[in-house]
């Protein structure tokens, strides 16, 4: 316990207890609207893209979150083009999109002069080394989800479950969906710090498995997903720290053994 | 008599290419339509042009002038089959949803659970207003939809093949429920049943590529003959009905 609190006493701890609360927060939300709607892939092929950016700013010399945000944006709408003008399956679109940015990732990585330290903190993730910029970022991003999650709850809830019923009824739904892509493609850039552009899909999906295990409504669904992914997230990190290992393939073992014990039980008492 | 809506040669269709052609239609106060038609013939697309979700490629579509076009007076049953049932959605709000078509509408909130509540009571489905969709039989999703469809007091109400995946006893509940309604509102029903349909409906409107109307509930097979219109028969040992032999 004594070795607990002591942790608490590091400023890099502090901060790295703060990036777990905003990311459970921002991807117990967001990941629940991800799971409802089965826009897993998109989300996927939007975190993979962005990797293309993060290449291109070690290249160019900018903060790579920045080209992340460029990327994952280029590909969300890119994905949108693909499938509604070009008429490629969405599918196809996705992986198109996904693997491209990862290319041109590799591309630009390769091109820049030097070595890039960070590389590997992009990928998989590093929630001890988050700064205090990027969480101010997760700040202001938590912020503006909550706020357009309570204010529109019921219209995002009615769109995505019957989005026809929604525009015949004559609410702005593409509009809406282009927001919420936006705040998709965000909400996996802010949180590429905590566990990586391969493991992001974990804190979107997992969670919100747990939670459905105990409910079928989306308002509970966005509060309990967020509850196990901040359990999920802090065991993970208590257990990076005591046993040496990475935070980001930690924190997801952690998320997968609560869903697994948690479903066992239910199996259980069935 | 004005008609509440007014459909003039109107093409309709998906990606430039046309499921209705040159179609004419004007809906009364107090129609109860049965749209029937081969699978593909454009029945849905129709519905889906008079709910706004298609734009026309060519033609109107015009609602009467005391119709606030913005807040449109219709309630609409979509075919359940494209429904997500796993997602985590429970009845009550299902039913809630239904008052985004009345979008001006500032009933308090108790108030409005009152009247949510009344309406799942008189459809015999408030026991389950907690459930999620995902744990409903066919036929009490159908009465979800139905409620969906009912809350916001349309003038018309439109189905789109109300009777699949149901019980009979449902049935029976639903058409006779209909030809309450339809004694305030006008009601457009697309159905595969084509003797249930001519049990209860007014008018029919035979949809294959185009429109042709009877101003009857019955079904002859000259009419048949002569306008092309292939369709299914399932004949009922108990109500009113024709029974057609196979036609082109």
């Amino acid at each position: 316990m004594n070795a607990i609190i002591e942790l608490f006493s590091y400023d890099f701890f502090q901060k790295a207890f703060l990036a777990a609360v905003f990311a459970s927060i921002s991807c117990g939300i967001i990941g629940s609207y991800i799971v409802s709607r089965r826009i897993v892939f998109i989300s996927g092929g939007i975190t993979h893209a962005s990797f293309g950016g993060i290449g291109l700013a070690f290249l160019a010399g900018f903060n790579p979150l920045l080209g992340a945000v460029l990327f994952a944006v280029l590909a969300a709408l890119g994905i949108q083009f693909f499938t509604k003008v070009a008429e490629i399956r969405e599918d196809s679109s996705i992986a198109i999109w996904w693997s491209l940015g990862m290319a041109l990732g590799i591309i630009f990585i390769y091109l820049t002069p030097g070595y890039t330290p960070n590389l590997m903190s992009y990928l998989f993730g590093n929630i001890l080394t988050v700064t205090i910029s990027e969480l101010w970022w997760m700040f202001i991003l938590n912020t503006v989800i909550i706020a357009f999650f309570v204010l529109f709850f019921s219209k995002i809830l009615f769109m995505a479950f019957d989005e026809e019923f929604a525009r015949a009824a004559g609410l702005p739904v593409a509009l809406f969906n282009y927001m919420i892509i936006t705040l998709i493609a965000l909400t996996v850039v802010l949180n590429i710090r905590v566990v990586g552009i391969i493991l992001i899909l974990s804190l979107l999906t997992i969670p919100q498995a747990t939670a459905n295990l105990y409910t079928n409504n989306f308002k509970k669904l966005l509060i309990l997903s967020s509850g196990f992914a901040f359990i999920g997230t802090i065991s993970g990190l208590f257990i990076s720290y005591f046993l040496n290992i990475p935070s980001g393939a930690a924190i997801i073992f952690t998320l997968v053994t609560i869903f697994a014990l948690l479903r066992f039980f239910q199996f259980l008492r069935k | 008599m004005k008609p509440l809506i007014k459909i003039e040669n109107l093409t309709v269709g998906y990606d430039r290419i046309p499921v209705l052609e040159n179609v004419n239609l004007e809906i009364f106060e107090k129609d109860f339509i049965g749209v029937i038609g081969p699978n593909g013939g454009g029945k849905t697309t129709l519905l889906k042009a008079i709910l706004g979700l298609l734009k026309p490629t060519r033609g109107k579509i015009t609602f009467r002038e005391d119709i606030d076009n913005r807040k449109k007076p219709i309630g609409y049953l979509p075919q359940v089959r494209h429904i997500d049932k796993k997602f985590p959605i429970t009845v009550y709000d299902v039913v809630r949803s239904g008052l985004l078509m009345e979008r001006r509408n500032n009933l308090p909130a108790a108030a409005l659970k009152t009247k949510i509540e009344q309406l799942l009571s008189e459809t015999g489905i408030l026991n389950i207003r907690n459930k999620a969709i995902g744990e409903l039989s066919g036929g009490q999703m159908q009465r979800v939809f139905l409620c969906r469809a009912l809350i916001s007091n349309p003038k018309i109400l439109i189905l789109d093949e109300p009777d699949t995946f149901v019980d009979n006893r449902f049935e029976g509940e639903l058409y006779s429920r209909l030809s309450r309604l339809n004694n305030d509102i006008a009601i457009i029903l697309v159905s595969h049943d084509l003797g249930t349909i001519s049990s209860y409906v007014k008018t029919i409107a035979c949809v294959n590529g185009d429109l042709h109307y009877h101003r009857s509930h019955i079904i002859t097979q000259e009419q048949l003959d002569g306008y092309n219109c292939p369709i299914q028969i399932i004949s009922h040992g108990d109500i009113p009905h024709t029974i057609l032999k196979h036609h082109h």
